[in-house]
């Protein structure tokens, strides 16, 4: 269980990711923010979001009508 | 002055954004990448509601391209401000209700304020001269500089020797010679240049992108706003009739009938703000009641629900009818015969 969590279920990406990304801007480098999404598309966009900033996707867990991605700030603010 | 310029692209998802991006990296310039959420981009929603596109990739192409390329991509959320520059655009509408002048400049603007926080140096945008009829002629280019704010902090580097000199090129930051003049509507040459850069692979054609641009979903809209009196809309206005059937069978109320299983998964999540009608006794969508109804109007979208049921050939269907405070009733009705669906109803089809 990551200390932060962000709940985005129901929301339509892009908008998962936008939240994720206002979230992991106030996080500090090494902190991990656990995401609930309902948009199965969260689950490709929010890890490329991560890559292209440093960022770590740590695990998922896909469920039937949710997933949870598990993310790791990276050492560069975004 | 810092030993590497910074510029911010913004970067659509398209092949001209990823093209100017690279001709400027490739030119020892720090580039990160900006997409605006406007609320009517086709990334990512359609896919996501309609079962038919579930088993297409959900891709979103500006993230995409942002790690081809290698650069951070900031998506920002700009739904609330936008609004203005739909409903009140001063240069007008293209052929639809796409206000693409007032929306380039729109971008624009937003991203030099993005570029002066976050100490960035210049701004980089895929436009090429005479490509779009709305937004990229020759004549539009100074517009967006001068209404944008932006100025010669704008550089196009794909048509930037077609176009006056750029404060980066001044400055040093970068060679005009080694940008490029591409004009006109054909894409081959930026084709070529992908394939020069060793892109095997890139987005259709950015203008696709977005809604405004699409006949339907303007008429769509144009209703919306006809019946409100007004050119207003909130984020699930744009997200409604971005799915199903829509009729307006009388000017003060519309059904909105989902067309697929997916689409009535989606409209599950809006039936407690709309009085909504599901079939009973046989298959059928979910329909939703937007506007005020009385008994007879309620009779009506009964029977055309039924109609839009696997019903359609019986006498009669039981249709169930909730309205927004949870109460249900039901109501035995036969189904609206297809010569009774006047052509006009249909919105944006």
């Amino acid at each position: 269980m990551a200390a932060h969590c962000l709940d985005v279920r129901g929301l339509l990406c892009p908008m998962p990711v936008i939240r994720t990304q206002a979230r992991v801007n106030q996080l500090a480098p090494g902190e991990e923010l656990e995401i609930l999404v309902t948009d199965p598309g969260a689950l490709r966009d929010i890890p490329a979001w991560c890559r292209v900033h440093g960022h770590e996707v740590i695990a998922t867990e896909e469920g039937r009508d949710e997933t949870t991605i598990w993310v790791r700030v990276g050492g560069a603010a975004p | 002055m810092k030993e590497k310029p910074r510029a911010a692209a913004l970067i659509s998802g398209g092949l001209d954004s990823m093209l100017a991006v690279r001709v400027i990296q490739e030119q020892g310039v720090e580039v990160e990448g900006i997409n605006f959420f406007t609320g009517f981009c086709v990334e990512g929603h359609t896919h996501a509601i309609r079962q038919r596109d579930q088993k297409r990739p959900k891709r979103n192409n500006a993230l995409w391209v942002a790690e081809m390329l290698g650069v951070p991509l900031h998506m920002i959320e700009v739904v609330d401000e936008y609004k203005e520059v739909l409903t009140n655009p001063k240069h007008g509408y293209g052929s639809n209700l796409n206000p693409c002048l007032d929306c380039k400049g729109f971008m624009v603007r937003k991203a030099l304020e993005w570029m002066r926080e976050n100490n960035f140096d210049f701004l980089i945008t895929g436009e090429v001269v005479g490509q779009r009829p709305k937004s990229q002629k020759r004549q539009d280019m100074p517009i967006i500089q001068r209404e944008s704010g932006a100025e010669d902090l704008l550089l196009r580097p794909l048509s930037a020797k077609l176009l006056p000199e750029t404060y980066p090129e001044r400055a040093g930051w970068v060679d005009r010679e080694r940008l490029y003049d591409f004009n006109g509507r054909s894409r081959k040459p930026q084709m070529a240049l992908a394939r020069a850069f060793g892109f095997e692979e890139w987005a259709q054609p950015a203008g696709g992108c977005c809604f405004l641009t699409d006949a339907a979903y303007s008429a769509k809209l144009s209703d919306l706003w006809r019946s409100r009196g007004a050119r207003q809309y909130d984020m699930d206005d744009i997200m409604l009739l971005k799915v199903g059937r829509h009729l307006r069978p009388r000017p003060h109320f519309k059904l909105v009938i989902a067309r697929e299983e997916g689409e009535t998964r989606f409209l599950e999540g809006y039936r407690k703000r709309f009085t909504h009608l599901r079939t009973v006794s046989h298959g059928g969508p979910l329909t939703l009641v937007d506007g005020e109804t009385d008994e007879d109007d309620l009779l009506l979208a009964a029977r055309l629900a039924a109609r839009f049921s696997s019903g359609r050939a019986a006498d009669r269907v039981r249709v169930s009818v909730t309205d927004v405070d949870g109460v249900t009733r039901e109501m035995d009705v036969p189904p609206l015969p297809t010569s009774a669906v006047s052509a006009d109803w249909y919105v944006g089809a």
